[in-house]
């Protein structure tokens, strides 16, 4: 079975700076696939030339089957790939729910939407109580755990998570990563970008290293946290 | 206990409901504009009539704005604009059209007659030519990120005006009535069709039709915030990257409700036409940038969002410069003072992204006020 993204080549250009210099890797479906990397190494922007939000210099990017290099992002949402953007991206003035409504923009099976967004909450049971709130008063866990529920309730076949433990305390970050293995349970694809290597590596099927635009190395996670030079520059281990 | 998903099909209204209660607010507000009319006006005599005619007039502008300002969060400053483009098409087609159609310019019929519904032939007309300038304006400068519309409708506010007093001075009597519709659109420079000296068609005895309109898109911006498409306006607003990544198509949304914005701005110039001079004396150069400014100045006293908000700073900012009258030459000092302080105790404006009914003090006064 041909894999549900594939990613062929793909370079960025930011005016004269190359950002990405030609990556190539397959999400397949069912999997976590985890990029892991430093600051500035080009994993968000792998992302965004994914998801429709950046326009690619050069490359392909393949999903279902579907060329979809270039597109704007919308269309993309519409086929099935969801992101949940770095820095939360919440609508802060917007409530809870109204959030989620958001997320479910493109879609109109009004049951379908209300059974994902029971689902949603029920990953979320935090989220469930605050549905009223505005979402500018949640916590920094909580605004996570609702741009995951939003990305969700676009009903995504493949769902890109930009740093979910961005700035968060390590027990959120754990539970966080619980969250995202149920999903991945439920049949979401993932294909999630991590600072925290560690926790990536212990969740995800699949691992890539990027480093300064390039991928420095790729293999199942499992021999990825294993690996002697990964371990030195992103695990801490000396 | 059922759950949501299954309760859909109940709760999903069929389309008879559906249409009549979309019908019932529409009748609620023509309703309001007929008291307006034989009610209200009368009883109040000239001065607060025209001003109740002013005050419709700032709401149009006020509440259309905030669609833009407030629910897209684009800085739009250059309302007065399609203000003009809307107030001269209709100005023209009422002015030239009667002439042509009954040999004068003077008001044909009473109220509901035929010159009135050549009035809101003209509004109407008015308002989608604007619409057009809307798109046109809109298309290109909404692709981009940033302040690039601010800049771009502020131009377009100047050339407009400036194209309008390029055009040949208005024909009068029989030379309108012997030229042809296509030399009568090149002769649009002047105020003839702008508050007709033989009579007003919106005097302070007849604001019916600033009522009609004011209802209207009450409604239609009342019913736009809480739709789907209003979300994802405010969505826009709030961060345009995310609303992006959730599926938002932002450029349609913001050129669409910048359209939206268009039509009824020019509606608001066309019933600004029609009015009898007060404050103001109405002609294509009193639409300048000034005049943009005051809008703007009206959506964030109000609170960008909120269109209560925005009705309630046109009701305060068109009554206050009439009681203060002696210092008329010194509004924009108290206009930049009041900004000041509102930016200083109240950023978000007087009700913020929320509706009056939303507010605290609204609820304890009729929700708890017979409890209590």
């Amino acid at each position: 079975m041909a894999p549900l993204l594939q990613i062929k080549d793909l370079n960025v250009h930011y005016g004269g700076i190359h950002a990405l210099k030609g990556v190539t890797f397959d999400v397949d479906e069912g999997q976590i696939v985890t990029l892991i990397g430093a600051n500035g190494a080009g994993k968000t922007t792998t992302l965004r030339a994914i998801s429709g939000l950046l326009k690619p210099s050069k490359g392909s990017v393949t999903f279902a089957g579907k060329p979809i290099t270039g597109r704007p992002a919308h269309e993309i949402v519409a086929l099935g790939l969801a992101q949940a953007p770095e820095g939360r991206g919440i609508f802060a003035n917007l409530t809870v729910e109204e959030n989620l409504d958001i997320g479910a923009y493109l879609r109109h099976d009004h049951a379908g939407i209300a059974k994902d967004k029971e689902k949603a909450l029920g990953l979320f049971p935090r989220l469930k109580e605050r549905l009223r709130q505005s979402a500018g008063t949640l916590s920094g866990g909580e605004q996570q755990m609702l741009a995951i529920a939003r990305a969700l309730l676009t009903k995504p076949r493949l769902l890109l998570l930009d740093e979910p433990s961005l700035g968060l305390a390590p027990q959120v970050v754990k539970l966080i990563f619980e969250i995202v293995k149920t999903i991945a349970n439920d049949g979401t694809t993932i294909l999630l970008v991590e600072q925290n290597a560690h926790m990536a590596l212990k969740v995800a099927h699949t691992g890539h290293v990027l480093e300064v635009g390039a991928l420095a190395a790729s293999g199942p996670a499992a021999d990825l946290a294993k690996d002697d030079a990964i371990r030195k520059a992103y695990l801490g281990v000396h | 206990m059922k759950t949501l998903a299954q309760r859909v099909p109940e709760l999903t209204p069929g389309l008879l409901p559906t249409l009549g209660r979309s019908i019932w607010p529409f009748l609620a507000g023509f309703g309001f504009a007929y008291l307006m009319q034989v009610g209200i006006a009368p009883a109040v005599g000239e001065f607060y009539g025209s001003l109740l005619v002013n005050i419709g007039i700032a709401i149009v502008l006020a509440v259309s704005l905030n669609i833009v300002n407030g629910f897209a969060g684009q800085f739009s400053i250059g309302h007065a604009g399609f203000m003009l483009v809307g107030g001269n098409a209709a100005a023209a087609i009422v002015y030239y059209g009667s002439i042509k159609l009954w040999g004068s310019p003077e008001i044909h019929g009473g109220f509901l007659g035929p010159g009135e519904l050549l009035l809101v032939a003209g509004c109407v007309a008015g308002g989608l030519w604007a619409a057009f300038a809307g798109l046109i304006v809109g298309l290109p400068s909404l692709r981009l990120r940033g302040d690039y519309l601010a800049i771009v409708t502020l131009g377009f506010g100047e050339i407009m005006r400036v194209l309008v007093t390029q055009t040949g001075p208005q024909l009068r009597g029989k030379d309108a009535a012997e030229a042809s519709w296509f030399t009568l659109m090149t002769k649009l420079n002047g105020n003839l069709g702008f508050s007709n000296p033989q009579g007003a068609y919106l005097d302070p005895q007849n604001p019916f039709w600033v009522w009609v309109f004011v209802s209207i898109l009450l409604i239609v911006a009342y019913r736009l915030k809480s739709s789907t498409h209003g979300r994802a306006l405010l969505a826009v607003r709030e961060n345009e990257v995310a609303a992006e990544a959730m599926g938002v198509p932002t450029t349609r949304a913001k050129v669409s409700a910048f359209v939206l914005a268009a039509f009824f701005a020019g509606i608001g110039g066309a019933l600004f036409a029609h009015e009898l001079g007060s404050t103001l004396k109405p002609d294509p150069s009193t639409l300048g940038f000034q005049k943009s400014f005051d809008i703007v100045i009206m959506v964030v006293i109000g609170g960008m969002g909120s269109i209560t908000g925005a009705v309630l700073a046109a009701v305060i900012l068109t009554v206050m410069p009439e009681l203060f009258r002696e210092f008329d030459q010194y509004r924009m000092i108290v206009y930049a003072l009041a900004l000041i302080f509102m930016m200083i105790l109240r950023p978000q404006g007087l009700m913020g992204l929320r509706e009056l009914w939303d507010t605290s003090w609204w609820r304890r006064i009729f929700r708890r006020g017979g409890a209590s």
